[in-house]
């Protein structure tokens, strides 16, 4: 019964701040999403860890590399994505920029 | 006390993700939460592997291993382009991850003989659902990277079908749940929900990827919830409630801007059917074609330029041709917005991606609701390779079949220039009458060529 309280709240939360994301993000947002649902990793350790016989450690192995797989390539295509996202330079910053240039220039 | 640890762990874990997808709300906040979310991730794997529950550690390093390799280049080689279907087969992992699971838990306990009944619903529900997402994903997979005819594959009475499954699949549940150690009842269940996921994934056609990528990242969410049911693990049920949430909103989002009704695209069969016979809401005239020095001059002396990307350009990868000729534009002057529909790309959000990579500052990247009300004060919108979703039918003519759906308004620019591939029609079939507007010029030819022959002028200009 508790679970279903968990499921409900985090559904709520859910709504609340999804809803927010806009578009712009939402490939992101889904690279994401896989990631943190890597955590069925936690799962697929216990099975292949606790010794419960031949076929759930290999079922359990096959289900951990598959979750190591999305965290792993998940958080970094995730970041890779997020990395592109500039603003424009402000006017400031982007004389900034031009005198960093010059000044290695100079040097 | 590891116990509490470890739930403590899982607490605090949550506590990450839930604070990384309010972080995506914005760019500048976006990359901080994820890498916030991938320490909470961390956090919790370590507390899981505290000796408590687990005893050997042999196979838990090979697995990891594998794990590893595979998903280094998954993250970092993988290009912008083939997002769709390196997303389309992470889904496969995740559900793949969850049936497996499913699998060795009921295996183990139908062994033992300790099936409690809501544990064998949870268990049920969780290969159902991950059966079908492996399937599933691994065929949207296909047909996005083109292994697979990306053309709906059709038969007669598919969708009879697929409901019969689907009932054969409901009552072997409900079987399961009356007489729990019916070992052959669960396996005909699995293989079901395996043939269902192909079945449905069949008659889609590419163009409706975006719709059924969201749906089978929602699906393998609910298979993560069915497994912390199962297993009674809290933080599997927070993730996957907001992974499967996260697929169901995106999916209402492509659905809607896709003009489709959400049963449509729950019950499959869409992008076939409604091909022919319909194209008949023409108003007539001619298009004007123009050359790309003409065309150059107006962008050159514009004021305000829209660039509208569509499909077109992605499928001829031109986000870097279009950049520059943008670039070149603000060189002389003109302000330059790239207008975004929701379903531009192959995914939700994909066309953002592309831009962004290209080196478009995400500020210039406008949303539909947003851009629309500037397109009166334009002086060019610039069309490459989009059709239906600028087609003013959409708001005009409640005979066309895509009446109602959300459109870029471009026909309330002052002057507008498609860059187009040929006469042909859109994915809909339908005629476009913007393309006959008199303030609107047609310059035929592959995107990425007349992006650079566009450029090339404006710079001589």
């Amino acid at each position: 019964m508790i679970q279903l309280f968990v499921f409900l709240l985090a559904g709520f939360v859910g709504v609340q701040t999804i809803n927010r994301i806009p578009p712009l993000l939402h490939t992101p947002l889904m690279a994401a999403t896989n990631a943190i649902s890597g955590i069925s990793l936690v799962a697929s350790l216990v099975l292949a860890g606790s010794n419960e016989g031949v076929l759930a450690t290999a079922l359990g192995t096959i289900a951990e590399a598959c979750a190591v797989a999305n965290i792993v390539g998940g958080f970094l295509i995730t970041d890779r994505m997020l990395a592109m996202f500039k603003r424009t330079p402000t006017a400031t910053e982007a004389q900034q920029e031009r005198d960093g240039a010059s000044s290695v220039a100079k040097s | 006390m590891t116990e509490t640890l470890i739930q403590l762990a899982y607490l605090l874990a949550a506590f990450f993700f839930i604070m990384a997808l309010r972080a995506l709300g914005r760019p500048e906040t976006a990359r901080r939460g994820m890498q916030l979310a991938a320490f909470g991730m961390a956090v919790a794997v370590l507390a899981t592997l505290l000796p408590a529950r687990i005893v050997s550690y042999d196979w838990l390093a090979v697995g990891a291993m594998i794990g590893a390799v595979v998903g280094y280049p998954l993250g970092m080689w993988v290009p912008m382009t083939a997002m769709p279907q390196r997303i389309a087969l992470s889904h496969a992992f995740g559900a793949l991850a969850a049936t497996l699971v499913g699998v060795g838990e009921y295996t183990h306990g139908a062994a033992t003989g300790s099936l409690a009944r809501g544990h064998v619903l949870a268990l049920g529900l969780e290969v159902l659902f991950g059966g079908l997402t492996v399937t599933g994903s691994l065929m949207a997979f296909g047909k996005l990277q083109e292994i697979l005819p990306g053309r709906p594959l059709t038969f007669r009475g598919q969708n009879t079908m697929n409901l019969v499954l689907l009932a054969a699949a409901v009552i072997g549940l409900g079987w399961l749940i009356v007489s729990p150690n019916e070992v052959w009842v669960f396996a005909a269940m699995l293989a079901i929900a395996v043939l269902v996921g192909i079945l449905f994934v069949l008659p889609i056609g590419g163009a409706d990827m975006p719709v059924v990528v969201s749906l089978l990242n929602s699906y393998a969410g609910l298979a993560a919830v069915a497994t912390g049911f199962a297993i009674d693990n809290n933080i599997l049920i927070i993730v996957g409630a907001l992974d499967g949430l996260s697929g169901f909103i995106l999916s209402i989002a492509m659905s809607k801007a896709m003009n489709r009704s959400f049963a449509n695209v729950l019950f499959g069969a869409f992008g076939s059917a409604e091909a022919g016979g319909v194209a008949t809401a023409s108003a007539g005239g001619e298009m004007s074609t123009t050359s790309a020095e003409d065309a150059a001059l107006r962008l050159a002396y514009a004021n305000r330029v829209i660039m509208v990307p569509g499909y077109g350009l992605a499928v001829s990868q031109a986000q870097h041709q279009i950049r520059e000729l943008g670039d070149l534009i603000e060189k002389r002057g003109g302000d330059v917005r790239y207008a975004i529909h929701p379903v531009a790309g192959r995914m939700p959000g994909h066309m953002n991606v592309l831009l962004a990579e290209a080196g478009i500052p995400y500020d210039k990247l406008v949303d539909m609701d947003e851009i629309n009300g500037r397109f009166s004060e334009t002086d060019v919108a610039v069309v490459v390779g989009a059709n239906d979703v600028v087609n003013p039918a959409a708001r005009t003519n409640p005979a066309s079949p895509i009446f109602g759906m959300p459109i870029l308004k471009v026909s309330e620019a002052k002057s507008v220039l498609v860059l187009k591939r040929g006469k042909g029609k859109g994915f809909s079939g339908v005629e476009n009458d913007l393309f006959v507007e008199p303030k609107t010029s047609m310059l035929f030819g592959d995107a990425r060529q007349s992006l650079l022959d566009l450029g090339l002028q404006v710079k001589g200009a």
